[in-house]
């Protein structure tokens, strides 16, 4: 298949950044979207134009590494499904593509369609852990886990901190992600004497970044692995007690 | 046979450091026999880590809870990005919690036998033992393994073993602990022992008076250079399977640190260990970028078949039943479809050099679950391979409840990597090695669900108390400052390599030459080696790096991202490697585990193990580019599992 794409260019964070368009032809419709600028950057090498610089490493959907947006979508038009596990199939021939990097001002664009996730991990440095160190572990099954919980929370525990969910929210905020990765641990009775502390830790690190969620429910649906939004009630739960519980407290250390 | 003596006398022996008495006791023993740091002292040292896969992560958030000052640095964006992250099926410890007779003896037998006895059995004793700390920490730290009804653990069976002891997470046992792992990495971060660099990549490793002293990193953001020193350097940089460019691995996965590492003193050990998973999606087309892992667990129920005729054309649920040759249950009756993955993978290679390969390129086999639906129902088998099933259809299009999958054998771990005693370090004393990026446990062949164990292994549980034996001599000394004559030279071997590559401005693109080298490897180095075959491929390769220097086309900047530059880097190194691993191959005149060399066969075509002259690990040790590496050798004794031929029959 022959395609166009329009694709953003920009040399750095410091500078201006523009569409640009570049002709895809003999396109395999078994070619990975990826594949499909692999080749690409191959004929502009060729040509002497810098090759397009875009991020990936498993290329099996599962490292959260690439992540693009494509026509307006983020990891494009297939549901549950990373930008590299998109195959061209999925588009016709003829077809017009544009291809933008995620955009929040939390995110600068380093170059053309790579951005600078960090922030995510510094709400994961704040809270998202529990505190025990190596070798103070008792027998792993002296602590039952009811399998409810334990499945509760692999499906918050299978996000791929991709910040799809950031690129597709209005607002840009980020609270799938912290969510998920929140309750990813409240949800087992090994995160639980932490709970509160890491609600306040990582809500507060994540507004410092990302803008308030106003339930527009758009990153469930761009969320390659379709982690579900309720565990963002969850969070907010969390949060709203671990504010009493605190503040209780401190006006309990007060007093004395 | 090519021995060669090393030509630097100077050069340290290559003593394993096993400790000694009864098998089981030489962990505790050497625990307690090491020097030790005490506990103010430990913020008295520095320790680099490179890489933030499994390894990595857990040894350096495990040297932060000790109080070490740890620098840890990765290519990937964030830590938590690690090819670790797509291992999918399970790791395996020794808890017997199904009471089906395993023990740590067990799991080290089998490993033992699984790696065709090319390993060392002491080092591989203590992975068995540790294996069960593992699973304790990685649950206290809120990995969500699958559980059963009462909320304990739930375990699954994998090749090579007779007993269930494989832990998972769903299909997503990798990413689940390496989470784990990146968890307390990042919370040390936040504690303050542990600095991370993210997108910063390693390429040089700084040696002075024959001690490791620091690296040199290039940012791969802005592109700035930088010298780094400490008391020891941890390389936790992962495999180098992408020699081959096709293969199971992360697109990103490189030798340069381990290469970097060797061409500064450290042996290379048994380069040609490598191994070829069987069950993988087969190349579409010629612009494949990577090939996809079909779990193993497949093979508990998919059964494998080729047509009889190799002429036969019809679609495969046209072809009757007593057309169909189910050649693994043919040629291995006891085992059937579950034999070891060498054999497996070799037993494909034959069908497809017999011309009896399926698909549009004629370049697989069929996974067929036709009859496993028939008896088990298709929503059994959902439950078991979904996800699986579903990354099938989303990357060929075809329906795997409908059509068999088909597959083929791709590259996927190497067994092979920088030498190491039993405390890990290499042969450049105060430089470590530790998971994918050494060789220490797996002989000649993996067994599926361990690499995750070694790397964890290495990680929080070996690494953190033998490397105190070595800092401890260094108590109270200054790490080597980073203006030093070691690092500005270091430096400036960086810089010049750099502009090298943009100065050649050739015709060709980096991938171009990588995909050519891939081709050679698999060729002549993959499934099945031959004298002939070797010997072609090390010409060709030598011709293709000359080439390379020759005809490169890198375009851009050295003071910007470029990942042109960065993947030349990658790639120049795996061709001076590529060299090594077929010298290494042709050397090595027996078949063992993955290294089948095809003047080496049983009549009925399985490997042959020559134990007689070749129960060693080869070491190489670097000479200079123009002078191929001196091979020395490490015997290996087998007190407690006697080497046996491995029939599947
Ligand atoms: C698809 C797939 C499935 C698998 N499934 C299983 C399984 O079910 N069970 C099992 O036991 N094993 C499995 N394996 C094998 C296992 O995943 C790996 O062997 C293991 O994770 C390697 O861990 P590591 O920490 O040694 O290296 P890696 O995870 O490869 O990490 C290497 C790290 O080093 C960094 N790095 C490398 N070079 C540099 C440099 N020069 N500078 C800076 N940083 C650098 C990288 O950024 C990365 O952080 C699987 C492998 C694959 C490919």
């Amino acid at each position: 298949m022959d395609l166009t794409l329009k694709v953003w260019r920009q040399a750095s964070s410091e500078t201006e950044g523009e569409f640009k368009t570049y002709p895809a032809s003999n396109v395999s419709p078994d070619a990975s979207f990826l594949e499909m600028l692999d080749e690409v950057n191959e004929h502009l090498n060729e040509i002497g134009e810098e090759p397009i610089a875009f991020d990936s490493d498993c290329r099996e959907g599962i490292c959260g590494t690439c992540g693009l947006m494509i026509n307006g979508y983020p990891h494009g038009p297939q549901d549950g499904t990373a930008t590299c596990q998109l195959h061209m199939r999925k588009f016709n021939d003829g077809d017009s593509i544009t291809i933008e990097p995620w955009r929040a001002t939390a995110f600068p664009v380093l170059r053309d369609l790579i951005v600078d996730r960090s922030p995510f991990d510094e709400i994961i440095q704040a809270g998202g852990y529990i505190s025990v160190n190596t070798g103070a572990a008792q027998d792993a099954n002296n602590l039952p886990v009811p399998k409810e919980a334990a499945d509760a929370s692999m499906d918050a525990a299978a996000c791929i901190g991709c910040a799809a969910c950031v690129a597709a929210c209005p607002n840009s905020a980020a609270n799938l992600f912290t969510a998920a990765k929140m309750q990813q641990l409240n949800l087992l009775p090994q995160g639980n004497p932490e709970r509160y502390s890491r609600a306040v830790a990582m809500v507060e690190t994540m507004e410092q970044y990302f803008g308030s969620c106003t339930n527009h429910g758009e990153c469930e649906k761009a969320c390659p692995k379709n982690i579900s939004i309720d565990f963002i009630g969850m969070m907010n739960r969390d949060y709203v007690k671990a504010q009493f519980k605190f503040t209780a407290r401190d006006a309990q250390n007060k007093g004395k | 046979m090519t021995t060669q003596h090393s030509p630097n006398p100077g050069s340290p022996a290559l003593d394993p450091k096993i400790p000694p008495g009864p098998i089981q006791d030489r962990w505790d023993d050497h625990k307690f026999s090491v020097k030790l740091v005490n506990p103010a002292n430990k913020r008295k040292y520095d320790i680099i880590v490179i890489g933030t896969g499994l390894a990595g992560a857990s040894a350096a958030a495990s040297f932060g809870e000790l109080g070490y000052n740890v620098k840890v640095f990765t290519h990937n964006d964030s830590a938590r990005r690690g090819h670790s992250i797509a291992a999918q099926g399970g790791i395996n410890a020794a808890k017997n919690y199904r009471n089906d007779g395993d023990s740590i003896y067990r799991l080290f037998y089998d490993t033992v036998k699984g790696g065709d006895f090319r390993s060392r059995e002491t080092n591989v004793y203590r992975l068995a033992q540790v294996s069960n700390e593992i699973i304790d920490q990685t649950v206290a730290q809120g990995v969500p393994y699958a559980r059963e009804y009462g909320g304990l653990l739930d375990n699954r069976s994998f090749g090579g073993a007779q007993v269930s002891r494989t832990f998972y997470a769903r299909g997503q046992t990798g990413q689940q602990l390496l989470l784990g792992a990146y968890q307390a990495l990042m919370r040390q971060v936040e504690i303050g022992p542990v600095e991370l660099y993210t997108r910063s990549e390693m390429l040089e490793v700084a040696v002075k008076d024959g001690r490791a002293v620091g690296v040199v990193v290039r940012d791969l953001v802005t592109g700035e250079i930088t010298a780094h020193s400490a008391h020891a350097v941890v390389l936790a940089t992962g495999g180098y399977s992408n020699v081959y460019f096709l293969s199971t691995n992360a697109m990103n996965c490189n030798a340069t640190a381990v290469w970097r590492a060797h061409r500064k003193g450290a042996y290379f050990a048994n380069p040609c260990f490598t191994q070829i998973h069987p069950t993988c999606i087969p190349a579409s087309d010629e612009h494949q970028s990577k090939l996809t892992l079909m779990s193993e667990s497949l093979r508990n129920d998919g059964r494998i078949w080729v047509p009889v005729d190799p002429d036969d054309r019809r679609a495969p649920n046209d072809i009757p039943e007593d057309e169909r040759d189910y050649y693994l249950e043919r040629q291995y009756p006891a085992f059937g479809n579950l034999v070891p993955r060498d054999v497996a993978s070799r037993a494909a290679m034959r069908m497809i050099e017999q011309n009896r390969g399926i698909g549009p390129l004629k370049n697989g086999v069929y996974l067929d679950f036709g009859e496993a639906i028939g008896r088990l129902g298709r929503a059994k088998i959902e439950e078991r391979y979904g996800n699986l099933f579903e990354m099938y259809e989303r990357i060929t299009d075809e329906d795997p409840y409908e059509v068999p999958m088909r597959i083929y054998p791709a590259p996927h771990y190497t067994m092979g990597g920088l030498w190491v005693d039993y405390n890990l370090m290499t042969t450049v004393p105060g430089l470590y090695a530790i998971g994918e990026a050494n060789f220490s446990d797996h002989g000649a062949n993996r067994l599926g669900a361990s690499a995750l164990m070694q790397g964890l292994a290495d990680g929080y549980f070996v690494i953190p108390n033998t490397i105190n034996d070595y800092l401890s001599d260094y108590l109270n000394t200054k790490p080597v400052p980073t203006d030093d004559e070691v690092f500005m030279q270091a430096v400036a071997q960086v810089r010049e390599r750099e502009q090298q590559f943009l100065d050649i401005n050739g015709t060709r693109s980096v991938d171009y030459f990588h995909r050519r080298l891939g081709h050679l490897m698999i060729d002549y180095c993959g499934l099945a080696r031959s004298r002939e075959g070797l010997e072609k491929a090390i010409a060709e390769i030598q011709a293709l790096k000359e080439e390379f220097w020759r005809d490169l086309k890198v375009l851009g900047t050295n003071d910007s991202l470029n990942q042109s530059l960065e993947r030349a880097g990658r790639v120049a190194d795996f061709l001076e490697l590529a060299e090594l691993m077929c010298r290494d191959a042709l050397d090595r005149e027996e078949s063992c585990g993955g290294h089948f060399r095809v003047e080496h066969q049983t009549e009925d075509g399985e490997a042959k193990r020559d134990d007689e002259d070749y129960a060693f690990v080869s070491a190489w040790e670097w000479v200079d580019s123009a002078t191929p590496q001196a091979l020395h050798k490490e015997p290996l004794t087998f007190e407690y599992v006697p080497p046996s031929q491995r029939s599947y029959k």
